[in-house]
């Protein structure tokens, strides 16, 4: 069996979901190569030649590719995929815009955001908020499959040494241009990677006041998120959103801080390790998943929570 | 510009779903069910896209049984025109759902259709890309902003994982909605009975040349491993001690 995993990246590197489809596709088993489609993306390709586990890179590298427009990502998919058994990706962003495009062209019906290998035509994958684990059994020839990047550890980044080819371009689709983005720059770790989580609710009131947040975050190395109401309310971007339909994080460590805990929170976030919730409403129902629950006021306890960390 | 909508019908987002103890699936008998709120959102957008002018008619359409009709009345209820009720009691994935919405989009010919980015039942988050792969169409998915061009394009900015980009697409194009896009108005008494005497067609998967039928097979449903109870402390002095000495996360 040979497997074509989509890698995530920014063209200079490989993202950590790209190692997590890599685990993926060996409990599938078979030979597992990488695509990197974008543009001036060496370094990317690079980075997945050093991926353990990977036999071959390929890069397709073209202005077609540079944003990830769904639309030439996917025809460049539906060419390469008559030699695999399985296409993968990381259920990111971009994995979840481009793929299902590619199955319908392929006439396959997708597997969506799975979160564990049961044999090479069997999945299982979180429904209803992931309230309900589905096991499901797919009838296509191809698989076309997202991956929940936190429910498989990820291979190691170094200790392979495959070969990059090159393949052509499949051409602009013509359908689609970008015309620009606004992203923020940031020294902390991408969310859904990082090992600490600390995320504000409504309870922040402002988005001012999520540098109380920062300030702890600053201590522990830690990523920022933030629930719906939060980002909903303007006090931060969307990118900040875990939740059903935001990012699935599962850090060592999360701090909930002024967020109830409504299933769709709850279903990005309940599989981390330690949970921790400060909020002053004892019956909020994030204590019902949280390790340690603070039933005190945010803005008491979340300076106190920076002062104890500063003492050893 | 005719603007086609796709609305599901599912367990309401309030509802902490039971799976039943035979693993076949979760309960939905008896349970409150509403419109997708994604696809609320979508019927929102084309609304507001007629009030100025953009759009010049809604069509609603939604597939299963028969009580979509009920999502269908709520769509027209909220400013939709007619409605397309695909009857069929066989179980509907996302890529039988795009080959039927392919078909109507074949006979009414809308310019423009919106669907929400993902059903909350399922969480595929897959129909809408796959509409606008079969009809070789841009697909702008995971809306934040729609502003039609006069040219024959459109911008719309999406949320990406990163923050927000925005893509121009050639008209027509298929967008899905996500949460930030508008908020949906609740549908008034009046239109609401307005609504009882707009027109749903009804059509089947025969009646559109498409094979509905699924390619996954559940094999079974389980609920999610449960979290051990916790501990509840009372300063943040504690708490970090015990992130540190007991948990050791820190």
């Amino acid at each position: 069996m040979s497997l074509l995993i989509i890698a995530e990246h920014d063209n200079a590197t490989l993202k950590p979901a790209t190692l997590h489809v890599v685990a993926a596709a060996q409990k599938i088993g078979g030979d597992i190569h990488v695509l990197v489609a974008g543009q001036d993306c060496g370094g990317a390709a690079d980075a997945a030649a050093k991926v353990a586990g990977v036999a071959k890179v390929l890069k397709a590298d073209d202005a077609a590719y540079g944003h990830q427009l769904a639309e030439n990502v996917a025809k460049l998919i539906v060419g390469l995929a008559p030699n695999y058994s399985h296409v993968l990706a990381a259920a990111t962003v971009n994995g979840k815009n481009i793929m299902p495009r590619a199955a319908a062209l392929l006439d396959v019906q997708q597997i969506s955001e799975i979160s564990a290998v049961e044999s090479p035509d069997t999945f299982v994958r979180p429904t209803y908020a992931g309230n309900a684990l589905a096991t499901v059994q797919s009838s296509d020839k191809l698989k076309l499959i997202t991956v929940r990047a936190t429910a498989f550890e990820a291979a190691p980044a170094t200790g392979g040494s495959a070969a990059v080819e090159n393949v052509s371009a499949a051409g602009d689709a013509g359908l689609s241009k970008f015309i620009g983005q606004e992203v923020q720059k940031t020294e902390r770790p991408e969310l859904t990677s990082a090992r600490i989580v600390i995320s504000g609710g409504r309870g922040m009131q402002s988005g001012d006041n999520f540098k109380l947040l920062e300030a702890v975050a600053d201590k522990l190395g830690a990523a920022v998120g933030a629930s719906r109401a939060a980002v909903d309310a303007g006090f931060v971007p969307n990118d900040y959103q875990v939740g059903q339909t935001g990012k699935i994080v599962a850090p060592e460590l999360y701090i909930a801080v002024g967020i109830s805990g409504a299933i769709q929170h709850l279903a990005g976030m309940k599989d981390s390790k330690v949970i921790v919730a400060i909020n002053k409403d004892e019956d909020a129902p994030i204590f019902q998943v949280a390790d340690y629950g603070l039933v005190a006021d945010l803005f008491t306890a979340v300076p106190e929570l920076t002062q104890a960390l500063d003492k050893k | 510009m005719k603007v086609l909508v796709a609305v599901k019908r599912v367990v309401d987002a309030n509802v902490k779903v039971r799976v039943k103890s035979d693993g076949t699936g979760v309960e939905t008998a008896n349970v409150k069910m509403s419109m997708n709120p994604f696809c609320e959102i979508a019927v929102e957008e084309a609304v507001r896209l007629k009030e100025a002018g953009k759009a010049t008619e809604i069509v609603a359409v939604s597939l299963g049984g028969q009580q979509c009709q009920e999502t269908i009345r709520t769509a027209l209820a909220m400013g939709a025109d007619r409605g397309i009720h695909v009857q069929t009691d066989v179980e509907l994935q996302p890529l039988a759902v795009a080959k039927l919405l392919k078909a109507v989009v074949d006979k009414e010919q809308p310019q423009l259709c919106i669907l929400g980015k993902q059903a909350i039942d399922d969480d595929s988050n897959q129909t809408g890309q796959m509409l606008s792969a079969l009809l070789g169409w841009p697909q702008a998915t995971y809306a934040s902003k729609l502003v039609i061009n006069g040219d024959g394009t459109a911008n719309v900015t999406r949320e990406v994982d990163g923050g927000l980009e925005t893509v121009q697409v050639k008209v027509p194009f298929v967008m899905t909605t996500d949460l930030r896009l508008n908020e949906p108005r609740y549908a008034s008494l009046p239109n609401i009975m307005k609504a009882k005497k707009k027109p749903i067609e009804a059509l089947t998967p025969d009646a559109l040349g498409v094979d509905p039928a699924p390619r996954l097979k559940t094999l079974k449903v389980v609920e999610p491993p449960k979290r051990q109870a916790g501990v509840k402390v009372k300063s943040a002095a504690e708490l970090v001690e015990k992130l540190r000495n007991e948990a050791k996360v820190i």
